[in-house]
């Protein structure tokens, strides 16, 4: 899974104020230095935009969710005036179907959103193995730092070292077939998420480690040592309250990455079978029609666009409220 | 002297776990291996086959050779075709490394004017408009956009330009870079029409991050004095942006550029898989649905190599760039 | 023959509007020069000295600043002008030497190239030429072995060579004005006396005028015509050097005099430091600027502003109430002293 993009634009006004008593000296030399972003920074609330990304997230996580209980044409099911129709289709739209159907005649609009209820439970699934493995492993060698750190980061860099999606791939082919037979072995859908969590697992405990080291070094957590305390006690009641907000932002980032890497796959055929639906294997078999039925490739195309940015959106929205306090006066 | 022999120590060490790792996640690979690599093969073939792998002996043995073959130059073969694997791997690396060149340039050549750009006038509706844009390409799966061209090329405007030619969909024609590697070139016009389409999919990610990248690095050198000096100099602005705080503000820039050559070859696989490119990529995945675990070990081994090394020569550049430029960034 | 002043600054402000409010960091500044005279420029850090020094060569922020008031050079109004036409003035009329002059050097750019490349911007010659040129201006500044210095980075000098280096880039072009902004704040003591005689020396050599900035009372004492002293962004005293040393009238003037230290003092003597911290530039407090930290205060003081008013010789000014040397002054100071002693007595009951 490549790594959730960091933005690393500075806190310009902790920059230019970092380090120096706040009197009016300062606030002229900030001023002098800052110009207009003094301004833009300290805007109350949310804005327009995360405020869409959060609607959109709940629509989507909403139809996942309550899937089963809406009044949904079975994804699974043929209905034959349908195939291959919908919007920009070569053979026209479908009749009493929004969204058209796939070129086997299966409802899109039910298949999108059971297609959303999978692509996003995979995605969510790999997301926390990959926190809690990875978390585990950046948190112990950053806070314990020594040989522990350096045995942790050995290991992260040699996992890091093979591409992620290549040894997705190689995981989900490994996990999904049983020795000497064809089939069996683990269902497609476990694998995919073990497959994924695994690669998660080295991206996310390096960030983790690196949260970990900053805040490890900071006074209090020397101060609680002065005191006695033990590595437990200060890894759970110092450190981790500090790390977890911030990895809060990185979560979000991970699930959109997540989701793309279920596409990634997809199209590699290492995704779910393709009676169930997700967003990635829509795409994988609608790519053959794409001439012919386009709406069947870019409908959950569209969908990944979509949820991706509203997660990068809301990521971004989380760091800021977040990093204000981290570089604050 | 002593980090460097460190580093290169640590590096071997990676190495050669990675490829430990490889070779034992493919032992994992599911079956005997035989009867996966040359499933039709007859119970004699099978036999030849397990001894000449050496798949009956005891584990660290099997690396052991395998890993002096690897150093020889003897990547193993591919059984169902019987090529030797370096053969294939000379045909497609020169396709991933055009690629991968392409979409590098085409993102570098878009980003650093939109970078400079953006950093000198920030905060107005350009830059907003700008790093708007770029915040919505970054949520675009490069798969994606390869499918969105494909069919805007291949199905709506079906081109014919001059020099590229009709841009095909699929389809690969050897470039300037095969005749390095033993193989006939080919028609480069041609060759650049197939590999446009591929080479922008890949780059719109990349553009939007070191867009961002650079922009965020010149906002901070354009606070520095010696560029309010560079204007009591009386030095125009386009001299000062380009002369004097590019060069510093590129550090992070060009640290990510060179390390996404190390992770493009294995993130261009869909890409190449969407347009038909014979790359690594490519041949990997071939490896993977046909079980070739043989193959497979040499390709995760080369790449799992060539990235640890593209990362070493990164942190080597980084030592002799840093005398020069005392600042400690993130 | 009478010659306008070459640089007339007229009731400067200089304010920026930042999220907290409008900051005032220059409040009404006035003060000519003339060609071959140094202006000393001295306050505390946040007295607005630095801004109103970008003010003057117009290196401000393009968002967020009001500038009220004229500043003109040569008969010219400057203080309005657009950056694009104030690029013409900058390095071939007007120079400015920074206070760091690390962080004031491109790090990855040759010491030649930076000076050259100024050479280029205002004068059309040769390479050789401009090349040359540096030399020479690097002999000027006392820069030993030039030649092999002008293919060095700057993290390959000393602070103090690094300052002079940079005098040779303001100095590249022949400008007629020099602001050095704290020149020698940055430097070593025993290297401070060198640069400021370089300073002078130049000065003296090309009939520049120079406007020194710092917050050092010592450093003008020997090398400025004119002092200006500034608080809390507006002038408190002005005066010809000689004129402010013996006939101060600026209880904070005083202050600072007291807190320079002196080379016959013993070295266990306290360093007087002015108490108190300079007031909030937004929310300017009525009265005078100074009052909370004043010896002279009087209830007057906190609720009326002084203004600018000549004192005794032509073209002192000074801002206060209850000046020093003054009769009103001195009783002022005395009733503080009094009351002072009266609080801590009984405190001690």
């Amino acid at each position: 899974m490549p790594e959730p993009e960091q933005d690393p634009m500075p806190g310009l006004v902790a920059e230019a104020t970092r380090g120096r008593p706040i009197d009016a000296g300062t606030i002229e030399m900030a001023a002098v230095e800052t110009g207009p972003e003094v301004r833009r920074r300290t805007k109350k609330g949310l804005g327009f935009a995360a405020w869409l990304s959060i609607g959109w997230i709940a629509l989507v996580v909403g139809l996942a969710i309550l899937a089963p209980v809406l009044p949904l044409d079975d994804p699974k099911d043929s209905i034959t005036e349908i195939a291959r129709r919908g919007p920009l289709a070569d053979a026209g739209s479908a009749p009493g179907h929004l969204l058209g159907g796939d070129f086997n005649g299966r409802d899109m609009l039910s298949r999108l959103i059971w297609g959303g209820r999978t692509t996003l439970t995979v995605a969510t699934i790999a997301v926390i193995i990959g926190f809690v493995f990875g978390g585990l492993l950046g948190l112990l060698g950053g806070y314990f730092r020594g040989k522990v750190d350096v045995v942790v980061s050995l290991l992260l860099d040699v996992l890091l070292a093979i591409p992620a999606v290549i040894l997705a791939l190689a995981l989900v082919t490994i996990l999904r077939t049983q020795p000497g037979t064809k089939g069996g072995g683990l269902d497609p859908e476990v694998a995919l998420i073990l497959a994924l969590g695994f690669v998660a697992i080295p991206v996310l405990g390096r960030i983790t480690r690196a949260s970990t080291l900053s805040w490890s070094e900071r006074e209090f957590v020397l101060a609680a040592r002065a005191q006695g305390a033990k590595h437990r006690r200060i890894i759970r009641r110092e450190v981790l309250p500090n790390v977890l907000p911030a990895m809060m932002s990185i979560a979000l980032l991970s699930i959109a990455v997540a989701i793309v890497a279920e596409g990634t796959l997809a199209i590699l055929g290492a995704s779910v079978e393709t009676d169930t639906p997700t967003w990635g294997n829509m795409i994988a078999i609608g790519r053959i029609n794409l001439q012919r039925a386009p709406h069947v490739v870019f409908e959950p195309a569209l969908m990944i666009f979509f949820t991706v940015l509203a997660l990068n959106m809301l990521g971004d929205v989380v760091r800021s409220k977040f990093d204000v306090r981290e570089g604050g006066l | 002297m002593g980090t460097i022999a460190r580093r290169l120590a640590q590096l071997v060490v990676v190495v050669i776990l990675s490829t430990l790792f490889a070779f034992a996640l493919l032992r994992l690979f599911p079956g005997d291996a035989a009867d996966a690599v040359i499933p039709y093969g007859t119970a004699a073939q099978k036999a030849k086959f397990r001894a000449e792998t050496g798949l009956d002996k005891p584990f660290f043995e099997q690396y052991a050779t395998w890993l002096g073959n690897l150093v020889q130059g003897d990547l193993g073969k591919d059984y169902q075709s019987n090529t030797p694997v370096s053969d294939k791997v000379g045909a497609a690396l020169p396709v991933s490394l055009q690629l991968m060149l392409y979409a590098q340039l085409i993102a570098l050549v878009v980003a650093i004017p939109l970078g400079v750009f953006t950093a000198y006038r920030v905060g107005t509706k350009a830059d907003r408009a700008v790093n708007t844009g770029a915040f919505a390409l970054l949520a675009l799966p490069s798969f994606v956009l390869a499918l969105a061209l494909a069919y805007w090329v291949g199905v709506k405007w079906k081109p014919d330009l001059p020099f590229l030619g009709q841009i095909p969909v699929t389809g690969y024609e050897p470039g300037w870079l095969e005749p390095v590697f033993g193989q006939s070139a080919g028609n480069i016009g041609k060759h650049f029409g197939t590999m446009l389409l591929p080479a922008i999919s890949l780059a719109a990610g990349l553009i939007a991050v070191y867009m961002r990248l650079l922009r965020s690095d010149m906002i901070a050198t354009l606070q520095e004095n010696y560029i309010t000096m560079a204007r009591a100099k009386g030095l125009s602005d386009k001299r000062i942006l380009w002369r004097h705080a590019l060069r510093p503000s590129s550090l992070t820039l060009l640290t990510v550029a060179g390390l996404n050559f190390g992770t493009l070859i294995g993130g261009a696989v869909a890409v190449e898989v969407i347009f038909g490119i014979p790359g690594i990529g490519t041949l990997i995945y071939q490896a993977i649905n046909a079980r070739q675990i043989v193959e497979l070990q040499s390709y995760i081994a080369i790449i799992a190599i060539g990235y640890v090394l593209i990362n070493f020569s990164i942190d080597a550049l980084y030592v002799v760039l840093d005398p020069r430029i005392r600042r400690a960034r993130a | 023959m009478s010659e306008s002043p070459l640089l007339e600054v007229t009731d400067v402000a200089t304010h920026f509007d930042t999220d907290r409010g409008l900051v005032h960091a220059v409040d009404g500044v006035s003060f000519t020069l003339e060609r071959g005279r140094t202006v000393g420029i001295v306050g505390e850090s946040g007295s607005g000295k630095t801004v109103l020094s970008r003010s003057i060569m117009g290196l401000l922020p393009k968002k967020g600043v009001v500038r009220h008031g004229s500043i003109k050079f040569e008969g010219a109004e400057i203080g309005t002008a657009k950056p694009k036409e104030m690029r013409k003035y900058w390095g071939a009329h007007m120079g400015m030497v920074f206070q760091d002059p690390m962080t004031a050097l491109n790090p990855v750019m040759k010491i030649g190239n930076q000076i050259t490349e100024s050479i280029h911007t205002h004068l059309d010659v040769s390479r050789t030429f401009a090349r040359e040129l540096a030399v020479s201006l690097l002999e000027s500044v006392r820069v030993p072995d030039p030649e092999r210095r002008m293919d060095e980075y700057p993290h390959q000098l000393s602070g103090g060579l690094r300052q002079r280096v940079c005098i040779a880039v303001a100095l590249a072009c022949g400008p007629q004005l020099l602001l050095a902004d704290e020149p020698t704040t940055a430097l070593d003591v025993t290297v401070q006396a060198q640069v400021l005689d370089l300073l002078e020396a130049q000065q003296r050599e090309r009939f520049m005028a120079l406007v020194l900035v710092t917050h050092d009372l010592g450093v003008v004492a020997g090398r400025a015509d004119e002092v200006v002293v500034m608080y809390a962004g507006q002038v408190v005293e002005k005066a010809s050097t000689a004129t402010l040393f013996s006939d101060m009238k600026m209880p904070y003037t005083e202050a600072l005099l007291h807190s320079i230290p002196k080379i016959d003092q013993p070295s266990h003597a306290r360093l007087s430091a002015i108490p108190g911290r300079p007031p909030d530039l937004v929310n300017v407090p009525t009265g005078c600027r100074f009052a909370a930290r004043c010896a002279y205060v009087q209830d007057r003081c906190r609720v009326e502003q002084p203004p600018l008013r000549p004192g005794t010789v032509f073209g002192h000014e000074f801002r206060c109430w209850f000046p020093v040397g003054t009769p009103e002054g001195r009783d002022a100071l005395e009733r503080n002293q009094q009351q002072a002693s009266a609080t801590t007595s009984a405190d001690q009951i």
